[in-house]
């Protein structure tokens, strides 16, 4: 009588801790496909910019080109973990093009690249708050899956640890408006 | 991490104590006024429970528009203010969580607030004075702290706290009016039965001062814990203190009361929009810890990196 008493409240414990799972597991999915998103989104929003600047920068001509072949580089791989460094040149390559701008007065009052300047910027924000979403949930998803006794049921269901987002290039993690506490100073 | 994870399985801890004993408070004081008005708790008990029950659909059917209507507050799309509304969704995305309604209400106090129920149906406020106060870095602080409230269910949990002590206010209310025209038992051709009639009365009378005033004192004490948290989960979010702590400077400077904003909804902001003094020490009539503690509190915190482990 009490195996059966037992046998069922492993059950129940089995598909409590398997609801978790999946549901860690989506958001992992979900940070990826938000990743992707903002990427495209940046994407779409390079041409329009690069115009707007050509009109009072003309002879910033190898920055422009640099960044068009950076965008369709970058728009070729299928998904954010093959162009993970191409677009990491791009974010440096689009922070040049503001430090640039900055020297462009008439530029600086186009309300049409302001309004550019801020979606860019903003996209950029998500990119990287997609990312560090999709690192959290991964955190989450692998300490699920490989702490006891939730490792039994995501080793028979196949939930497999899995990896987080890491960018190798220095300049990269600086375009992020991330900051640490030992950096502090002045600000 | 760890530490973020620390505070909020405390503010967590200490929420349910209180909302545990706020049920008690509801109950007893329900019994109460069973015994004093029908001479049975059971009828008191079903009193309390209907008026809880009538506030509480109220609240959570309409809860959120009544505040904003009551606050100003008009919706902008992402074309009105674009740069507010990029902030949100970032942060947004940040955590995870669906895109919320965007209002700005038009007042030059510096102030916001987040409503809703849940995540999915949630709101979230700015007065102009501090949108337009603000670097980027210190608005994207200050509605990270507005979203914290959405994703921690703050502002479900605020809900639920109001309504309580609402009602609790209310039956109070009842029972004390009804003291001034002699009421009670001794009204409903009762003989009375000599020194137990009196004691039921005697605290009856007491507590109908005393609940609403502990009542109160229980939702501000939730009300703190609530916005250190916030300020925590906030830096999570961003993974940069400096901007919410210069907000919160910023803040302090300003002694503008919100016009728009009354007793019943103060708690909802970011800093209390009724009083001017907003330095100094915390008593427990705040609504909101001082912000001299809660910019210790964030300095004090450790922050994250967003890559590595």
């Amino acid at each position: 009588m009490w195996i059966t008493g037992a046998a069922g409240a492993a059950v129940l414990y089995g598909a409590y801790v398997y609801n978790g799972l999946v549901r860690k597991s989506e958001n992992v999915t979900n940070g990826w496909s938000q990743i992707d998103v903002q990427l495209k989104r940046r994407h779409d929003l390079i041409p329009n910019l690069v115009e707007t600047v050509r009109g009072y920068a003309d002879h910033e001509r190898d920055l422009f080109e640099r960044i068009a072949a950076l965008r369709s580089e970058a728009m070729k791989s299928a998904s954010p973990a093959e162009s993970g460094e191409t677009e990491a040149r791009l974010s440096g390559a689009l922070k040049t093009l503001f430090a640039v701008s900055e020297g462009y007065p008439e530029l600086k009052a186009n309300s049409n690249f302001l309004a550019l300047q801020e979606e860019l910027a903003s996209t950029e924000n998500k990119i990287a708050f997609a990312r560090q979403y999709y690192n959290d949930s991964v955190k989450e998803y692998n300490i699920a899956v490989s702490s006891f006794p939730d490792s039994i049921v995501a080793g028979m269901m196949g939930y497999r640890r899995r990896s987080m987002w890491s960018i190798d290039v220095p300049d990269e993690r600086n375009a992020a408006s991330v900051s640490f506490p030992g950096d502090s100073a002045g600000t | 991490m760890a530490s973020f994870d620390r505070l909020i399985t405390h503010n967590k801890r200490v929420s349910i104590i209180l909302f545990i004993v706020m049920t008690l408070f509801f109950i007893v004081v329900g019994a109460v006024v069973g015994t004093y008005f029908a001479g049975s708790w059971q009828g008191g008990l079903v009193i309390a429970a209907i008026i809880g029950g009538v506030y509480g659909l109220i609240a959570w059917s309409q809860g959120d528009s009544i505040v904003l209507s009551m606050s100003g507050a008009r919706e902008i799309a992402h074309s009105d203010q674009p740069q507010l509304w990029n902030v949100v969704e970032e942060l947004s995305i940040a955590g995870g969580i669906p895109m919320p309604r965007v209002y700005l209400i038009e007042d030059t106090a510096m102030n916001a607030f987040a409503t809703g129920r849940d995540p999915a149906r949630s709101s979230v406020a700015i007065t102009r004075g501090l949108l337009e106060k603000c670097t980027r870095d210190e608005l994207q602080g200050v509605m990270a702290h507005e979203m914290s409230h959405v994703r921690n269910y703050d502002i479900r949990f605020a809900t639920l706290m109001a309504v309580m002590v609402g009602a609790i206010v209310l039956l109070c209310d009842v029972m004390r009016r009804s003291f001034l025209w002699g009421g009670g038992r001794r009204r409903s051709s009762d003989k009375g039965s000599g020194g137990g009639q009196a004691l039921v009365a005697l605290v009856a009378v007491v507590l109908s001062i005393v609940a609403p005033i502990l009542a109160t004192i229980i939702q501000l004490a939730v009300s703190r814990q609530r916005e250190y948290l916030a300020d925590a989960a906030a830096v999570e979010l961003t993974r940069n203190p400096k901007g919410l702590i210069s907000a919160l400077n910023k803040l302090s400077y300003d002694i503008e009361p919100l016009e728009a904003a009354n007793r019943g909804t103060q708690h909802l902001f970011i800093v209390n929009p009724l009083k001017g003094k907003k330095l100094g020490r915390d008593s427990i009539f705040s609504t909101h810890p001082s912000l001299e503690s809660r910019i210790a509190r964030l300095e004090a915190l450790s922050v994250p990196s967003r890559t590595a482990e």
